[in-house]
């Protein structure tokens, strides 16, 4: 993608950060610019983006995918819209709740509050490929066998971020459990089950 | 006759097991499909410019810059100008575009001018005297409630309890008709008293919605060794399903619409699409194969729908998808009526309650709503009842898991523990003492489950009198409750096909919202043709399938678990007859055991249920059951459950943090399919519970009449933080199971709230009147005991 260095003027072509503010507080779509340039903002080079679509790759799941993506769109959107990987859910939009629970280079991240620009060059990570060979991965079969779903809107979050939970924290206590998994909520309330599940495999850990 | 009756517990290999659910494998992998999850190529992005007034006139609307921006499809508006807004998120116009942001762009580029009225969005106590009996309805309060989206139910009622000031001609009758009254509404208007002369009086947002007298109360409280005062209450909270509430309808041709939509009525949608929309139901079809949550707000298409599926129209017919955003989601789409009320005690010395008195109000938006069931499950010999509704701008109501039970239960608890408080009894003892005053039925049902319940939170060691149990700054507390539910089976039609190669299906137009559905029809159709689960493809969730009720009130179980136990077992019987000459016996001597068709009395004759089939002919075999059934007895389900929920707290006296440490709940439900799915519900009830009684409460800001927490940081949900160690237990067994299947979902969400109040006024010593019982609260609450 072009990527062309222009010199900030007090009046000129280019533009300052505050006129990159204010025109951008105006309206985005004001803005006369295609693809990806980098303008210096405050002396520093800074990638700037749109307002129109602009080629982004994402990296899901070990599989490269090239979109064309505005800049404000996020990371879920373009993941349930635009890849069809819909296990992600949206749900706060807000990084409230935790539904759109993925991972981004192993860390937990809510995809909700990144925007797709934020992923090229990272593996990320969805509920989607949890599931191998056609057989459930070992949280998800300790989901079910412990009856923490019901609506299951919630929970393709609670399994990725189980997952990473206990992937970091093998030996977690039921105190630990309770303050770590806080970041996702369960409208029908099946936390008892959620505990179970993370109980059956710290025990078998510890 | 064939035998329909649920087998007898010996011969259940299924039902009452715990049994994971079948659709578990779907959603712990995120392939489960919901209505938001439908992405079908050339989609439309719908979305809804709203109000931003709690009450105001529109004035004007303009929509050109919105139509011509580059990638927008159509728009539409939804209310058209001079109509007026009654809450702030009310939808205006709607438009469709090729993306998401676009269609965010086109809604900020139309322009509404709107003129803005006096609107009201508290549910304080109305001031003395202030409630007004409504008088004849006029043309305009019609119209208004039809724009408030009063139930049809409640409108007929009203238009019967007070009459109507104009002839109910037919030109008057048509045109209400087509701004959106009902034929139930159009009935009642044609036989409604007609008072022509009636003055016109400006409304009031306060009305006498019920006054109500039972025995000889003045003299109940005259003669009382005890009375006990308070003021209890719960307030107006909201459903926040985590789908959020949507649609993405399309046209398949310019007749038939095509629906998916998020709902707990599936076979209920396309009746109350097809007027707003202007086709037959027949030509609407309905799909929906998960929902995120529904609690008893998605029982209609909603305006958004219907907007939509206008959209489409303009737009070819393109499919237009309409799912809330999370704000709209908690500021439109569903409030739980609050409720509140000044209650007096009357009782003896002994702990005998004599008299009930309450004056009571809450509100239910802009309908106002009616008074919760008071005093609740115990029928106090003696009361007097008023009941004030507001009605305000915060919102229409939906019915939220127990309709108006978890307040009657807030109000009645917390009124008879404050008086077990005044007379220094356990109040457990308290509600054993009166035991008789619940419904005759459930007497022993209570007795036994205060007993487990006391065994299970180990009450008889933990319980001191109130106050008594303070050290240091932590005052520790229990809380009980008590409620009750009907939990009937709704209608439903089953149609259960016998394959000639041994395949099964089964079709339903019912819903799975998470209670387990599915399962239940599978447990029961499977133990009943005695083939494994997995042996049976079900289809649900459709149009295209006979019809079954919505999952409403906790009527699913008994509906699909009864209308599939009839056609399974004529389905069975059916196989028997065209089996039997094989194995050279009658059908009668015939059973249907772990994929064996055999003879009872010799097990040596039979045969495999695949080759049983091969004995249908070439054609498949189905049949249809339906509930209810007077002419397939028996009756195979129920009404009427009680069950007990108790709390244990913590109270920080210097934070005003409860914290709860326990639950226990006992629940009966008369046969249970399966206990694994039965205990989740009673779990997921409890946590719902924690909920609402700490921290759940739509609070609306007085100037602007708007939501000031429409999130889901500031609508603050209890998390796994939040959870205490939660007990279950179900009554099965003698004197449960033989009553057939009875619903789940409500009951036992009921107490909790109730009985986490009463431990907290356990531990303090003081009465904290109103849910959520927040550290501000239970502050204020421990600085008047100090004060006092």
């Amino acid at each position: 993608m072009p990527d062309d260095v222009k010199k900030p003027t007090e009046e000129g072509s280019g533009f300052s950060r505050r006129d990159f503010l204010k025109i951008s507080s105006i309206s985005a779509a004001a803005v006369p610019l295609i693809g990806t340039r980098v303008v210096e903002a405050a002396g520093t080079p800074v990638k700037v983006y749109g307002p129109d679509k602009v080629p982004i790759e994402l990296t899901v799941n070990g599989k490269k995918h090239s979109l064309q993506l505005e800049p404000r769109v996020t990371l879920l959107e373009a993941l349930r819209d635009d890849l069809d990987l819909t296990g992600s859910k949206r749900v706060c939009d807000h990084a409230e709740c935790g539904a759109c629970t993925v991972l981004l280079d192993n860390k937990v991240v809510y995809a909700c509050s990144l925007l797709a620009i934020e992923a090229p060059g990272k593996q990320i990570t969805t509920i989607e490929a949890l599931m191998q060979g056609g057989k459930l991965h070992p949280i998800q079969q300790a989901f079910m066998d412990n009856d923490a779903s019901q609506c299951g809107f919630c929970t393709p979050g609670f399994v990725v971020a189980t997952k990473a939970f206990l992937d970091k924290h093998p030996k977690a206590t039921a105190e630990d459990i309770r303050r770590g998994m806080s970041g996702n909520l369960c409208r029908c309330g099946t936390y008892h089950g959620i505990q179970k599940v993370i109980a059956q495999f710290t025990q078998k850990g510890a | 006759m064939p035998d329909y009756s649920w087998p007898p517990p010996e011969n259940r290999n299924l039902i009452g097991k715990r049994i994971s659910r079948v659709d578990s494998p779907v959603k712990v992998s995120g392939r489960a499909k919901y209505t938001y999850d439908y992405n079908p190529s050339g989609m439309l992005y719908g979305k809804i410019l709203r109000s931003p007034h709690a009450k105001a006139k529109i004035v004007t609307i303009d929509t050109s810059s919105a139509e011509k921006m580059p990638g927008v499809k159509a728009v539409q508006i939804a209310q058209k100008v001079g109509s007026t807004v009654q809450w702030a998120g009310d939808e205006v116009v709607g438009v469709a575009a090729v993306d998401e942001v676009t269609a965010e762009d086109a809604i900020r580029a139309i322009k509404v001018t709107y003129q803005p009225l006096p609107h009201l969005v508290s549910d304080a106590e109305p001031p003395a005297g202030a409630a007004e009996t409504p008088g004849p309805l006029s043309v305009d309060d019609l119209e208004d409630m039809l724009d408030n989206q009063v139930r049809p139910r409640e409108m007929a009622e009203q238009i019967q309890q007070y009459g109507i000031t104009f002839k109910a001609d037919d030109k008057t009758l048509e045109g209400l008709k087509s701004d959106g009254a009902t034929d139930d509404v159009l009935a009642a208007l044609r036989t409604a008293p007609v008072h022509e002369n009636a003055e016109s009086k400006p409304k009031s947002n306060y009305s006498k919605a019920a006054a109500q007298t039972q025995g000889e109360p003045d003299k109940a409280f005259s003669d009382a060794e005890i009375i006990s005062e308070g003021i209890y209450g719960a307030p107006v909270i909201t459903h926040c399903c985590l789908e959020s509430h949507g649609a993405t309808p399309e046209w398949t041709d310019d007749d038939h619409l095509m629906v998916h939509i998020s709902t707990q009525n599936v076979s209920g949608i396309a009746g109350q699409m097809a007027d707003p929309i202007g086709i037959p139901a027949a030509n609407i079809r309905v799909h929906q194969d998960h929902i995120g949550g529904g609690f008893g707000s998605k029982f209609g298409p909603d305006r958004w729908t219907i907007v939509a599926a206008q959209l489409s129209k303009k737009a070819g017919g393109k499919p237009v998808r309409v799912m809330l955003e999370r704000n709209s989601e908690l500021e439109v789409a569903g409030c739980r009526p609050s409720a509140y009320a000044r209650v007096k005690v009357a009782a003896k010395k002994d702990g005998t309650i004599t008299g009930w008195q309450s004056q009571s109000w809450g509100t239910g938006g802009p309908g106002g709503g009616g008074m919760p069931p008071i005093p609740y499950v115990f029928n106090i010999p003696n009361q007097r009842k008023e009941h004030t509704a507001i009605h305000n701008n915060i919102g229409p109501a939906r019915a939220w898991r127990a309709p108006n039970h978890p307040q009657a239960a807030v109000i009645t608890m917390g009124a008879l523990e404050d008086t077990a408080a005044k007379l220094n009894m356990d109040p457990v003892d308290f509600f054993l003492k009166n035991i008789e005053l619940t419904t005759k039925d459930r007497q022993n049902v209570y007795r036994e489950e205060l007993a487990i319940a006391s065994d299970l939170m180990d009450w008889k060691n933990k319980w001191k009198p109130r106050g008594q149990n303070i050290s240091g700054h932590i005052a520790r507390g229990l809380g009980l409750s008590v409620h009750t539910w009907g939990g009937r089976g709704h209608a439903s039609d089953c149609d259960l096909t016998l394959h000639p190669d041994g395949s099964v299906d089964i079709k339903m137009g019912t819903q799975d919202i998470g209670t387990g559905t599915r399962t239940t029809i599978l447990i029961v159709a499977a133990d009943t043709l005695g083939i494994p689960m997995d042996a049976i493809n079900l289809f649900i969730g459709d149009t295209l399938y006979p019809p079954s009720g919505g999952s409403g009130g906790s009527t699913t179980p008994g509906g699909v678990s009864s209308s599939t136990r009839r056609a399974a077992v004529d389905a069975r019987d059916a196989l028997f007859e065209k089996v039997a000459p094989a194995l050279n016996a009658q059908p009668a001597d015939l059973e249907s055991v772990n994929g064996t068709v055999r003879v009872k009395s010799d097990h040596s004759r039979s045969l495999s249920w695949k080759q049983a089939c091969t004995k249908l002919g070439a054609m498949p075999l189905t049949v249809r059951g339906k509930n209810p059934d007077k002419s397939k007895p028996p009756d195979l389900t129920n009404s009427g459950v009680g069950g007990v929920g108790m709390a244990e707290v913590e109270v920080d006296t210097e934070t005003g943090v409860v914290k709860v440490k326990k639950m226990v709940a006992v629940q009966d439900c008369g046969l249970i399919i399966d206990l694994k799915m039965a205990e989740s519900s009673c779990y997921g009830a409890m946590v719902m519970g924690i909920s609402y009684a700490l921290f759940e409460e739509k609070v609306m800001d007085q100037t602007t009449g708007r939501m000031l927490n429409p999130n889901m940081e500031f609508y603050r949900l209890a998390g796994l933080n939040d959870i205490p160690d939660l007990v279950v237990h179900m009554m099965t067994g003698k004197g449960y199971d033989e009553r057939g299947v009875i619903g789940l979902g409500e009951p036992p969400v009921i107490s909790p709230g109730a009985a986490i109040s009463n431990a907290v006024a356990n531990a303090t010593g003081v009465r904290v009147p109103f849910l959520p019982l927040t550290p501000d609260r239970v502050l204020a609450a421990l600085g008047q005991k100090a004060g006092a």
